[in-house]
């Protein structure tokens, strides 16, 4: 076993060699522009994209046309709400969301807010779930676009996909999913699902990173976009652009090993998930899962450890990436929204803490964390005053803190 | 975010961790910080003849929160109450190299500091000795 130990695979994963060899090719002897119609150089490029168009389709079940290529899952985001925000503005001016979505979508939303567009943000539950009854009440006929996300980065809660498909479908509205940590890990199916418009990226299942898609229905309905790149009119006008080639490439292959052994390596994860979460919470008392039991993410497991803070966590485990959802760690020092949106208290937002499962881990590294984990749980917890206190009875709720 | 070794240092071999019986006549007490806020610091002094003898901390929080109040149990040791009344926040942030971001946790330390001997302070007035 190799240390460090990597089990971040949410923020991003290593590419697979697979990837790397079918992409290197590209970026010597196989140079050629995929918009370059006239000489074989262009020609072989194009097919390259051509072919890897349809890896991808494939793994989403979408029709190769339906693809947009762009630079990552953030700029999916963006155009699918800014298009289709511009694009649909005499329709109507209201869209709805949910408070647990990634900032690439929380932060386009209130670009749009401030340049007068209508949102409904939805809560989630404790568990981490949007309730379809919720979506339904919030749908006006001004209601354009539904976004809400397939699988949360923080927590791994599966949302009720399909179910949404179907309601915006009834209510004749645009759904779009950013499946970012769903595409590649769960089966997705744009067509059995009613997504109109859906954001992924490679550098999440063993691909390259700066590339990403954005599948844009073309049927029942045609969705249409305002392009935010202007240019040499690339992927149907939508987004303009010279293709990275190898990056696509890359993506696409990446894609094809996912249809390959998605089924097989989704169990494989989830026994791994369930060996690192009964180990931990086996060794060690007041450990609390974030997210749903079972309907989450294969790979993800999210717990928050009683009187402890994340970031002296993520210290004591230097030999381990794991992300935390502690204040210490992000720039506001405020902790995980997605964490306080359950209804979980602050304190334990601080002490919550990601392991996020991929390709590459073995039962091994997860034997390794766990005994990590609880040495470094002890030893923060023997040095809390919030465990000493617990242990001395005190509610510590009903405690008057002295704050600044 | 990268740490600087002292921080670090007073991670891994944390000085003067633990308690003191709180009700303890020779024992003053100060807990800052809020759960919510994710920093609580307890820190503790014992004093005989107005000289901090001995002093002891609990934190939960970061390893900057932990790195400054084990650094503070430290400095106070030795010193008189109104000696140990003058470390100043900005000492630690000093002798620690705390970016900007951790600043507060050396505002909570200093803040402790002061709880503590207010706390002691508190205790003995009631029976006129010092």
């Amino acid at each position: 076993m190799k240390l460090p130990i990597y089990m971040d695979n949410h923020a991003t994963t290593p590419m697979d060699p697979r990837v790397l060899e079918a992409m290197l090719p590209y970026f010597t002897e196989k140079f050629g522009n995929a918009a370059s119609r006239n000489h074989s150089f262009g020609w072989e490029a194009e097919k390259a994209v051509d072919d890897a168009r349809r890896q991808i389709a494939m793994l989403i079940h979408a029709d190769p046309k339906e693809i947009i290529f762009t630079s990552g899952a953030t700029e999916s985001d963006n155009l699918a709400l800014k298009g289709v925000v511009e694009m649909y503005r005499e329709k109507g001016d209201h869209i709805i969301t949910s408070v647990t979505e990634h900032r690439a979508i929380l932060d386009t939303v209130k670009r749009l807010e401030k340049q007068g567009l209508k949102v409904t943000y939805l809560p989630v539950d404790k568990d981490g779930f949007v309730n379809p009854d919720d979506l339904n009440k919030a749908i006006t006929d001004k209601t354009i676009l539904i976004s809400i996300m397939m699988a949360n980065n923080e927590i791994g809660t599966i949302n009720p996909v399909a179910e949404i498909g179907k309601i915006a479908k009834s209510k004749g509205v645009l759904f779009h999913c950013d499946a970012t940590q769903g595409v590649g890990k769960i089966p997705v199916d744009v067509e059995a699902m009613g997504i109109d418009l859906m954001s992924f990226s490679a550098h999440k299942i063993y691909g390259p990173k700066g590339v990403g898609a954005l599948y844009v229905r073309r049927k029942n309905p045609r969705v249409r976009l305002a392009p935010m790149m202007d240019g040499g009119g690339h992927e149907r006008g939508m987004r303009s652009g010279t293709l990275p080639v190898p990056l696509i490439v890359g993506f696409g292959k990446a894609c094809e090993i996912c249809t390959q052994v998605m089924s097989e390596e989704s169990q494989r994860l989830t026994k791994l998930q369930e060996r690192l979460k009964e180990g931990i919470l086996k060794n060690l008392d007041e450990v609390y899962l974030n997210g749903h039991p079972t309907k989450r993410l294969p790979n993800n497991l999210n717990l928050s450890f009683a009187y402890v803070e994340g970031e002296s966590v993520l210290m004591g485990l230097k030999e381990i990436a794991v992300s935390s959802g502690s204040a210490c760690t992000s720039a506001t020092l405020e902790p995980s929204y997605v964490i306080r949106a359950l209804g979980v208290g602050s304190d334990l937002a601080h002490s919550s803490i990601r392991f996020g499962l991929g390709r590459f881990n073995t039962a091994e590294e997860v034997d390794y964390v766990i005994k990590r984990v609880t040495e470094t749980i002890q030893k923060l917890r023997a040095m809390s005053p919030l465990y000493e206190m617990a242990k001395e009875g005190v509610d510590l709720k009903t405690v008057q803190w002295a704050r600044d | 975010m990268a740490y600087s070794n002292k921080v670090i240092e007073h991670y891994n071999n944390p000085r003067n961790m633990g308690s003191f019986p709180k009700d303890d006549k020779e024992v003053g007490t100060g807990i800052v910080g809020a759960p919510e806020c994710g920093d609580v610091m307890k820190l503790q002094i014992k004093v005989e003849s107005g000289r901090i003898v001995d002093a002891k901390f609990k934190t939960f929080g970061c390893g900057s929160a932990i790195a400054s109040s084990s650094l503070a149990t430290e400095w106070m040791k030795g010193k008189t109450l109104d000696e140990a009344e003058k470390i100043k926040n900005t000492e630690i942030v000093q002798e620690l190299s705390l970016p900007p971001v951790k600043i507060h946790c050396s505002v909570l330390a200093e803040d402790a500091i002061k709880a503590a001997i207010a706390d002691y302070r508190k205790k003995t007035e009631g029976n006129g000795s010092v």
